[in-house]
Parts: C-alpha cells; sequence; structure tokens
C-alpha cells in the first residue's frame, strides 16, 4: 500500500509520519504514533471510545482516514493532564467512580472537554446531550454526568 | 483494511476517477468508513474532493444551497436555518454530526439517512456533476448514481409549515425506530391546501406518504379531521425490520406518532 507523508499537531507536539494511504487516524495515533489512549471498540462510528479533538470539533477517529488531518491540531486524552497534575474533568472521573473498566473513559473524557470548553456552565439535559453518541456498559451513566457537572462547577469556582 | 485515497481540487477531476471500479466517493466517512471497517471488500479505493463549494451554506431571497460537505452540525448552528436543526440534529452524537455530510446521507439505507427524510419533505434538488434531479428521483436511483453530489436546494418554507420527528428507543441519541417530516400549507383558519409528507424507515429509503398527502387536504389540524389521514399512514409502506424495531412494530407505532406530529 503506498504512503503518504502526514504532517499534524498532537496535543502540542509537531507529528510527521508516512502513513498508509486510507489508514484511519485511531490506526495512525496507536499503530504508528504510539498514542493508544483513543480505543478502539465498535470501529462503525457507534460507541464513541475513539473520540479525539480535531480543530476544535469531536470527532471519531475510527472513520477519519490520518490524511485527511494534514495540518490538523489533533487533542487525545493523554495531552490533558498538565505537568502532572490531572485535568479537572479526569480527577472528576476518579472522584465521582465514573470509571470502571475504563475502555469509555478516554472517549467520554473528550466529548465533555468540547462541551466544557463551549458551555463551561451547562446544564445536565446539555451533558447529556454532549455525552449521547459514547456508549459505557459498565458504570451506567449517572456517575459519568455527575462527573462532568461536578468538573463544570468546579472550573466556574476556580473562575470565580 | 486500508485504502488508498485521491484527493482532487475539483469535482470534475474526482468525478472521472470515480468512474474506475471499487471506487467510492469519501464525504464524512460515516457510511464508507465504517463499510471498509466492517470488511466490505467491494470498495478498494476512495476519492475526495475539496473544491470550496462543497461546504458552503448559501440561504438567499427564497432558496437555499447546500453544499454536499456541509455537515449536520453546521446546519444545526446556523442562524437562518434554525427550522431545519431538529433533523440535523437527530442525526447521530455530536461526534457523528461534525462529519456526517448532506450529500452522504442522501446514500444512507434505513435506518439512517434522517436528513434525508427532510429533504424529500422539502421537495429539494439535488445537484450532481451530470445536472440535476428532484429528490425522489435521485432517491430511487441511488443505487447506481456513479456521480458526485455537489449540493441540494430548495425552496425555504414559510415560518411554522415545516415539521419533523425522529423515534428512537434511546434517548436523545438513537438509531431511528421511524422519522417523519412533514411540509404544510394552510390557509388562515387553518385548513391544508397543500402536503408533503416523508417517511424514514418505512421502506429501505425516505419514502413519499401519498395517501396521508392527498387525505390531508382541506382538513385543519384536529383529531377528528386528520383522523383518515392518521388511517391512510400504512398505505404503500413497507417498514424495515432491524435490531431497533421489527417492519410490524413500526407500521403499528406511525399513526400514533404522525398524529403527535401533525396535532403538536
Amino acid at each position: 500500500m503506498a504512503k503518504v507523508p502526514v504532517r499534524f499537531t498532537l496535543n502540542g507536539s509537531e507529528k510527521a509520519e508516512f502513513i498508509e494511504s486510507g489508514a484511519t487516524l485511531l490506526h495512525a495515533l496507536r499503530d504508528k504514533i504510539g498514542d493508544t489512549s483513543p480505543k478502539g471498540g465498535c470501529h462503525q462510528g457507534t460507541c464513541g471510545a475513539c473520540s479525539v479533538i480535531i480543530d476544535g470539533e469531536l470527532r471519531l477517529s475510527c472513520l477519519t482516514l490520518a490524511e485527511t488531518c494534514d495540518g490538523a491540531d489533533i487533542r487525545t486524552i493523554s495531552g490533558l493532564a498538565a505537568g502532572g497534575v490531572l485535568h479537572p474533568l479526569q480527577r472528576a472521573f476518579l472522584d465521582a467512580f465514573a470509571t470502571q473498566c475504563g475502555f469509555c473513559t478516554p472517549g467520554m473524557i473528550m466529548a465533555a472537554k468540547v462541551l466544557l470548553d463551549r458551555t463551561p456552565n451547562p446544564s445536565r439535559d446539555e451533558v447529556v446531550e454532549a455525552l449521547s453518541g459514547n456508549i459505557c456498559r459498565c458504570t451506567g451513566y449517572e456517575p459519568i454526568i455527575q462527573a462532568v457537572l461536578t468538573a463544570a462547577r468546579a472550573n466556574s469556582q476556580n473562575a470565580a | 483494511m486500508a485504502l488508498a485515497l485521491q484527493t482532487f481540487s475539483t469535482v470534475k477531476d474526482a468525478n472521472a476517477a470515480l468512474q474506475a471500479a471499487g471506487t467510492r466517493y469519501l464525504g464524512g466517512g460515516t457510511l464508507v468508513v465504517r463499510a471498509a471497517n466492517e470488511g466490505d471488500v467491494s470498495v478498494s479505493s476512495l476519492v475526495r474532493a475539496t473544491e470550496p463549494a462543497l461546504s458552503t451554506i448559501a440561504v438567499a431571497g427564497d432558496r437555499a444551497r447546500l453544499g454536499a460537505s456541509i455537515t449536520m452540525a453546521a446546519i444545526a448552528r446556523h442562524p437562518e436555518l434554525a427550522w431545519l436543526a431538529p433533523a440535523a440534529r437527530a442525526v447521530g452524537g455530536p461526534a457523528i454530526r461534525n462529519m456526517a455530510s448532506v450529500g452522504g446521507n442522501l446514500f444512507a439505507p434505513a435506518p439512517y439517512g434522517d436528513f434525508a427524510v427532510a429533504l424529500l419533505a422539502l421537495d429539494a434538488t439535488v445537484i450532481t456533476e451530470d445536472g440535476e434531479a428532484p429528490i425522489e428521483t435521485f432517491l430511487a436511483g441511488r443505487d447506481t448514481s456513479r456521480s458526485i453530489v455537489t449540493s441540494v436546494t430548495f425552496a425555504l418554507p414559510r415560518p411554522q409549515s415545516f415539521r419533523f420527528l425522529k423515534v428512537s428507543r434511546v434517548k436523545p441519541k438513537g438509531v431511528s425506530v421511524l422519522s417523519i417530516a412533514a411540509l404544510l400549507q394552510r390557509t388562515e383558519d387553518g385548513t391544508i391546501t397543500s402536503a408533503r409528507i416523508a417517511f424514514g424507515c418505512m421502506a429501505d429509503r425516505p419514502m413519499r406518504a401519498r395517501a396521508t398527502e392527498k387525505a390531508l387536504l382541506g382538513c385543519r389540524l384536529t383529531p377528528e379531521e386528520i383522523a383518515p389521514a392518521l388511517a391512510a399512514a400504512n398505505q404503500g409502506i413497507a417498514p424495515i425490520t432491524d435490531p431497533v424495531a421489527s417492519a410490524w412494530y413500526r407500521a403499528e407505532v406511525l399513526p400514533v406518532h404522525l398524529g403527535r406530529l401533525l396535532l403538536a
């Protein structure tokens, strides 16, 4: 299979790779670059486990071809913690017992991050809507929803 | 399975490349990449076009034009298309809506393709590299179409004349049990003078509800007057059966939800 050069920014770092034409971003991230934080669940766009943020928008890396991301800014959960300190969403997921097996957590948190970036004080319905493309088979959704609301409250208190 | 992707700056060049056997067009990726991931060996290469017109929304005068690459998310947040936002928001969760395109939705098999149901009710015109076609004609021939869709256009409906409903079992996002779009023209006393009703999941692709449309003419939106239209809703339908709902269930609940949409 022909390989094509692809350059993008991953969690603030420049990446330049030769990637098989037609390979998904999920494949490129996990198997080529070594960022295994996006999880391959259904590969059908149904579970949301592979969710990443591309140029500020939530996208599914299993359905995105890597070469279409040339020049893009890509964010995964592995770049969320800063200086060894967990992001408020990561802390809230731990504190609220919103993580069980943890497989869905990267996608959930990236979906929640997009929401909080745009809507710092979301309603419960807005949280539910934001997470509606992400499936969890362990916790039920209530702890996850509460974790996102907790992180939002923490953010607003820090900003006050 | 990895696929070769060819990117072209013009639709014309992409359309020429699309004629090769085993080649599919890559829009948002939610259909074709999914198919490839699922092991569809009929897809061996992909083409895409980056022509700017594909990513343009134009609302001018009494018409709207949506470029084929426009996403559901872009429609949902467009201030002049707020009346159409419920149909765009019916498509998947946030990540899917950031990827799923207008052009791709026209090819989505039931139970997907909710936005195409809305476009059918709006009597949209589908514009391809080969020319223009009424959406009903386009949908009927979409399985053999080898011409790239560049845009859809439609007349802007009068305020409050367009209605859309998606029914799913998982809230707020789930696969459709059914979807309904309605475009109703009414006189000042509420009498219906024109009706275009489209159903999703009542066939393998969006379909017109002609018997219901005919029965609605001259009615006002009261339970008594729309009763014949609801009774006619099941005429000509062939609902799909999938893990979400059986054909029997879809047919049973269709008149109920149609009634709720009309009386809302």
